[in-house]
């Protein structure tokens, strides 16, 4: 049943799938994209409430939902890596972590804009945007701890480890703050609750989320591609990939 | 008697026993980290304020933020001694579980940093005005809590022990996960002053506490393997 999984287990076969699927994801992120936030920041409906600054949510959400969905991918990529020794799944999980805390990072600053004009401040202790904060931190510490180890089979293994232990400690820190804010505060600011969207406020939307997913999907497969070609580097086949690649640069330089 | 047919429990003692008499003979890692808290704690008054009130209100969050700070200071010899001399390969290699070394290691590190941190804490309450009402909430946080602490922290050791400049990576990978243990005492502690009882913070802070007795040891088995290799 598993028998088509086989050969990707081969860092080569899974270099070169990777790079197949490349461009037809960039394809279909860019199309994605380019139909999505023309169409929601130009063409949908303003809020009446908001105005136009509720339209940053096209960019806020997709960023905010898949910070949380890189790092559930990073951490199932570390299961796998961890039980069954499969090395490619520490590689792509290394190539999620960055990719992770730059959406993460993109989320809070988006929710920072966003909350300047809608609250008055650029930041409040809010339930979401703190357990939010403390996701990047979980990432850059993930991150931090694969660049102290110059074995990078030793970093993923650490890594990984850490990675589960942040997958199990995330859902509580998040009830957590969230017990906390309603504890010290109250309801302030939970107004966001969620506005069930006109259609032609929603579609853009769609739009706007597949598009990240494939953009996210085209960061992934890039570096996921360059760590295979770093922790491979002495093996022929990367080496005669190399050397071709010399050669013809060459004779465009020629 | 060969080291292989000692029970568990034995193994346990002779582990706890033999991190307890190395702390013995370096006392100064001992007063160290407790000194650094009682400094922390006093540097809070000096910044804000002598007020009274003020105090008493932000009391239990510095005592808690300071108990947090001097754990972190204290846990990076946990392992890094024993990685350095090479023993703790060899306790790896020992046919004994890891789990139970690892465990004997922690509850040792606990009573080390933990339990005296437990004793000077209701001494920094009164240099801190805190609420005469919160005083039993303080101790029962602080000695549920802090093995938390140092479960986790051997998670966060472990994983560095391996490292050059692993202490303020240390920081980095630990604090995070310090901070549901952080809410909960502090409102534990919060909602006793107000003579409101605080049983749910404290079965949740217990609940952490059994949760990570249970799975840190192993975390801190595979990461210790990890750094070792």
């Amino acid at each position: 049943m598993w028998k088509w999984l086989h050969p990707y287990a081969n860092p080569e076969v899974s270099y070169h799938f990777a790079g197949k699927i490349l461009p037809w994801l960039s394809a279909l992120a860019a199309l994605f994209l380019s139909i999505g936030l023309i169409w929601a920041l130009a063409f949908a409906p303003a809020d009446y409430q908001q105005g136009d600054s509720f339209r940053i949510f096209y960019i806020h959400v997709p960023a905010a939902s898949l910070s949380m969905g890189i790092y559930l991918g990073m951490a199932i990529a570390a299961f796998t890596s961890l039980v069954w020794q499969f090395k490619l799944a520490d590689a792509s999980a290394a190539a999620m972590a960055p990719v992770g805390a730059t959406f993460t990072a993109i989320a809070l600053i988006t929710g920072a804009a966003w909350g300047k004009p809608m609250w008055g401040t650029w930041w409040i202790w809010d339930a979401r945007l703190t357990s939010e904060l403390i996701l990047l931190f979980l990432y850059l510490g993930v991150i931090a701890l694969h660049n102290a180890f110059e074995d990078k089979n030793l970093a993923g293994k650490a890594a990984g480890i850490l990675t589960l232990v942040g997958v199990i400690n995330l859902p509580i820190i998040k009830y957590s703050v969230e017990w906390w804010n309603t504890l010290h505060q109250g309801s302030t600011v939970s107004k966001l609750g969620k506005p069930s969207m006109s259609v032609d406020m929603l579609w853009p939307f769609v739009f706007c989320f597949l598009g990240f997913i494939f953009l996210v999907s085209v960061f992934i497969c890039i570096r996921f591609r360059s760590e295979i070609l770093a922790r491979n580097s002495i093996r022929p086949w990367v080496r005669t990939l190399v050397s071709e690649h010399i050669a013809q640069e060459k004779t465009n330089a020629v | 008697m060969s080291v292989a047919n000692l029970s568990y429990r034995a193994v346990f003692a002779l582990v706890l026993k033999r991190d307890l008499t190395i702390a013995m003979r370096h006392k100064d890692d001992i007063i160290n980290p407790l000194l650094f808290f009682v400094i922390v704690v006093t540097l809070f008054p000096l910044g804000i304020g002598p007020e009274a009130q003020t105090l008493s209100r932000i009391a239990p969050g510095i005592i808690w933020v300071a108990a947090l700070l001097s754990t972190l200071l204290s846990l990076d010899r946990l392992f890094k001694s024993d990685h350095v001399d090479g023993s703790l390969e060899q306790m790896l290699l020992s046919p004994q579980p890891v789990f139970i070394l690892v465990l004997a290691k922690i509850v040792a590190h606990w009573l080390i940093t933990g339990l005296p941190l437990i004793l000077i804490a209701p001494l920094l309450a009164v240099l801190l005005h805190l609420n005469e009402q919160s005083y039993g909430a303080l101790i029962l946080t602080l000695l549920l809590g802090t093995p938390v602490l140092s479960l986790l922290g051997a998670i966060g050791v472990a994983l560095t022990v391996g490292i050059k400049k692993g202490g303020v990576l240390l920081s980095l990978l630990v604090l995070p996960l310090y901070i549901p243990v952080l809410i909960f005492a502090t409102s534990a502690i919060d909602t006793a002053a107000l003579g409101l009882p605080y049983s749910g913070q404290l079965a949740i802070i217990a609940a952490l506490f059994f949760g990570s007795l249970t799975l840190a040891p192993f975390a801190v088995g595979a990461a210790l393997k990890v750094s070792t290799n």
